[in-house]
């Protein structure tokens, strides 16, 4: 046994209420920078839905994750080593841009300067690819709540796997529809087939907490990870001909902060915390002969950090005491291993995803609820979860390739979970029966929907910080000291064309970023310093100046240019703790 | 041996290898971030999957030719019973198609670049003329090679730029070998000397990182948060602090 610790997330999908705050937030921190206009590290979608890029699940048509092969070994589905060298110089199987969407943005400068004429101006929408104008047919959230649906929605490939076993499995039209949001990021697998496919060995799975991340220094364009990835999330920055990929924000999660997609949810729906794991078994566990057993292997591989003998062997690897008690704490650990209510995505892919999720009972509830049933009641939500297939064949086939049996359990705890809580919050006596019936006891109850439903902030995020004795290793602190050039670097382009030179740190290059859209002619707060805050800075608690615009109350003095609106520190009071949640 | 051809073929070699190395070096270590492809099959891939492989691998062939024609002197081949004809006859005759594939391949990234709205956008002046070069190097090392068809003693460039280019490694040029030879061979060598000397400034460094390691590396990659080639030495004046001058570095070695 090598116990290794993985970070990982749970999110829990009834409680997403599509908003794309995680979606824009995680944009504004990561990908705010030309070349990777297109790229969503966070991204949200509606399914059914074809998703981003159109159609990634449909691996016959893009080539990723892992197969078992005829020995019973895992191979990537793209091809093996000498495929991928063979292939290299045009790699057969490369999502085309237009496969996630053309970025652009609009003319807004024709709004203004268009001569006096008979008709409106309008701001056309310009290419930020090629600079021409074009007409938007495609983006990341096209098909979003089931836009186009009828036509869009069937060329969904869960909603096509759905389909072959009966034609009027899934419905569009408007009655018998159904929909949720599912949040994206990369999965940090425990065996990611897009370090696998890299040719260059830049990508790696960090030791410590497994986060993915790439190797600026060390890319070199080969543009193989994008395939290997099933989940296509990594990305190719057309500016830098480097690969880019969701980095779970380790800036952050190094000092005990959550992801900025976590951080900023609105449903307050994400969980983060560790999971103990053991590194030995992850292949013989990705490759079992029946895709339905991939989700208890998967689960098999998650071991317990209360056991005595896991936590001799973590010792023995070198895991810190404060890991372990995180490990302990974990609420991601919690909803996947001991309540079972969390599911991998796509766990055919042979990946071991490390990012789950709380299938949504709400389709279920409100299909009762419109039939006139009460949607809270047990015996109503038990029968419905089985007579309305529909949803759970479309959410077996998301998270456990297709198997029912586990989604109709965790659908059923949850459904217990709301009968029993009802009872508890209307004073009613409490049915334990309904416990029973999906093998819980009333308090084991309480304490999943303490977990699911009022958790605080300590108690959604339990990350443990990087070890003490390696603070001054940390990435950042390493890079940002190592940085030639100083201030300017960032937009300035290097001595071979743009994208040459040395990979600005992230946090000089978000300063730089921020530095320069403060000191431009911004709309939202012109001429103010200080007037944006770095989300990516940010640990959620308190106002940081800036953040708002500052009161207009007080016009600037006359002839005092340099502090304009009386500056920002004076006009946003000090961190309050009232914003702690 | 005129004072041009001491400078061309004496001193030429040795200024371009020095940029070549020197060039090279102070790229990987001041520009590794943009040490890469800059694949732009994201735009643009069905002109792409004929064109690149196309180049590529006639290339390749061609590459393996320079090698033997320059490296392999002829009383070897000859010692091993090839006839100066038989060994022309295959040498010409995959030349050429090579060549010619790399021409054609070429040919139809050049113009893939021109006529694809974004991935004309993404071409630096640095591109421009590292392709103006290139084709003049493949042009005419095709004309060379097909000039040779004639067969004429001065042609056989076995005994012209072979010699001349192993003596460049001993220190000995043998300017009067290359002196003797066409002007087809001497432009041929100039260019290729060029597309050399601009190689280390140009994408044509991603060759040099070609990545054979991938035969042989396990396939999931870890590394250390310390350690490992993800961290990297203190900058002067941040060195930490130790007995050992140099001890952070021999732990981050292991
Ligand atoms: C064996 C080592 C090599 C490998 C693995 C390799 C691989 C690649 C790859 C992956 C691309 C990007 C294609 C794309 O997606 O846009 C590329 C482009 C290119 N390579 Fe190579 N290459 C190698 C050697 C060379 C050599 C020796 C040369 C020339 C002397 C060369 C010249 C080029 C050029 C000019 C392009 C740009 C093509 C274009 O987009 O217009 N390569 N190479
Ligand atoms: S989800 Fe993330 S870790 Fe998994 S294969 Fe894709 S990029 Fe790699
Ligand atoms: S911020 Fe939260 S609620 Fe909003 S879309 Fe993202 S995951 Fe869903």
């Amino acid at each position: 046994m090598k116990v290794m610790a993985q970070m990982g997330m749970v999110m829990n999908l009834d409680k997403c209420i599509g908003c794309h705050t995680c979606s824009v937030t995680c944009k504004q921190a990561w990908t705010n920078r030309s070349g990777v206009e297109y790229v969503w590290f966070n991204n949200v979608e509606t399914r059914p839905g074809q998703g981003y890029p159109r159609r990634y699940q449909d691996q016959e048509q893009w080539k990723g994750g892992w197969v078992r092969n005829r020995r019973g070994r895992l191979a990537l589905k793209a091809g093996g080593r000498w495929r991928k060298l063979l292939t290299i110089f045009a790699n057969p199987v490369l999502p085309n841009i237009r496969d996630y969407y053309e970025p652009w943005t609009y003319d807004y400068e024709t709004l203004t300067d268009a001569p006096l004429g008979d008709d409106f101006p309008v701001a056309q929408p310009t290419s930020l690819i090629s600079g021409q104008s074009m007409a938007v047919e495609w983006s990341a959230n096209w098909d979003d709540d089931l836009g186009g649906g009828p036509e869009i929605g069937p060329r969904d490939p869960i909603v096509e796997r759905v389909r072959r076993e009966s034609e009027d499995k899934v419905r569009f039209d408007f009655e018998r529809a159904f929909m949720f949001y599912l949040p994206r990021i990369c999965e940090h697998c425990l065996n990611p087939s897009c370090v696998a496919s890299c040719p260059s060995g830049a990508m790696y799975k960090r030791a410590e907490d497994g986060i993915v991340l790439v190797d600026q220094d060390q890319c070199r364009g080969w543009r193989m990870c994008v395939t290997g990835c099933p989940y296509k999330k990594v990305y190719f920055n057309h500016r830098t001909g480097k690969a880019e990929k969701c980095t779970f924000c380790y800036p952050r999660v190094e000092v005990g902060l959550p992801t900025v997609c976590s951080e900023t949810c609105v449903g307050r729906l994400r969980y983060i915390g560790l999971f103990l794991y053991d590194a030995d078994r992850v292949t013989e566990a990705a490759s079992v002969a029946d895709e339905h057993d991939l989700y208890a292997a998967q689960l098999d591989l998650l071991l317990d950090p209360h056991d005595p003998a896991v936590i001799a062997a973590a010792r023995r690897e070198g895991i810190a005491e404060d890991w372990l008690e995180a490990a302990r704490r974990s609420p991601v650990y919690k909803l996947a291993k001991t309540y079972r209510v969390a599911l991998p995505l796509h766990p055919e892919f042979r990946t071991m995803p490390m990012v789950w999720y709380i299938p949504p009972l709400s389709p279920v509830v409100d299909r009762l609820t419109e039939t006139g049933h009460d949607g809270e009641d047990a015996g109503n939500l038990f029968g419905a979860i089985d007579a309305l297939r529909i949803p759970v064949e479309y959410l077996a086939e998301l998270f456990t390739a297709g198997d029912p049996e586990p989604v109709r359990g965790v659908l059923q705890k949850l459904a217990a979970m709301r009968s029993y809580m009802r009872d508890v919050t209307l004073d009613r006596p409490r049915d334990e029966s309904a416990a029973a019936a999906v093998g819980m006891t009333g308090a084991e109850i309480l304490e999943m929907y303490r977990l699911l439903a009022i958790a605080k902030y300590e108690e959604r995020y339990v990350i443990p910080t990087a070890y003490e004795a390696q603070a001054h290793h940390l990435e950042e602190i390493g890079c940002s000291l190592d940085v030639d050039g100083g201030p300017g670097m960032v937009a300035a382009s290097g001595p071979f064309g743009e994208a040459s030179g040395r990979a600005t740190p992230v946090s000089v290059e978000t300063f730089h970023a921020l530095r320069t859209r403060q000191t431009s002619d911004s709309l939202a707060d012109p001429g103010e310093r200080g007037a944006r805050v770095n989300l990516l800075n940010w640990d959620g608690k308190g106002r940081p100046p800036g953040m708002f615009p500052p009161p207009r109350e007080t016009p600037p003095a006359p002839g005092n240019l340099t502090a304009g609106g009386g500056g920002p520190e004076s006009a946003v009071g000090a961190p309050t703790s009232e914003d702690r949640r | 041996m005129s004072i041009l051809d001491v400078l061309l073929w004496g001193v030429l070699p040795y200024v371009t290898i020095a940029i070549l190395v020197g060039g090279t070096v102070w790229r990987y270590r001041y520009d590794k971030f943009g040490w890469t492809t800059r694949s732009s099959e994201l735009h643009e891939s069905r002109l792409l999957r004929i064109g690149s492989p196309l180049f590529h691998f006639g290339l390749l062939v061609v590459i393996v030719g320079h090698v033997i024609g320059l490296l392999i002197p002829k009383s070897w081949t000859d010692a091993a019973g090839l006839s100066q004809d038989a060994y022309h006859l295959q040498a010409l005759v995959l030349g050429a198609i090579a060549g010619f594939c790399t021409l054609v391949g070429v040919g139809i990234l050049v113009y893939r670049r021109r006529t694809t709205g974004p991935v004309f956008s993404a071409t630096t002046r640095n591109d421009k003329l590292m392709y103006a070069v290139l084709i003049a190097a493949i042009v005419a090392g095709l004309a060379t090679t097909l000039l040779g068809a004639s067969g004429g003693e001065e042609h056989n460039y076995r005994l012209t730029v072979s010699p001349w280019f192993r003596s460049l490694f001993v220190l000995q040029p043998d300017i009067e070998a290359m002196a003797r030879s066409g002007l087809a061979f001497q432009l041929h060598t100039l260019i290729g000397l060029t597309l050399f000397a601009i190689w280390p400034f140009t994408r044509l460094v991603h060759a040099f990182t070609a990545p054979v390691g991938y035969l042989f590396r396990p396939y999931i990659v870890y590394r250390s948060r310390t350690g490992g080639p993800a961290s990297r030495a203190p900058r002067r004046g941040w060195e930490r602090v130790g007995t050992a001058p140099g001890g952070s570095s021999a732990r981050r070695g292991r």
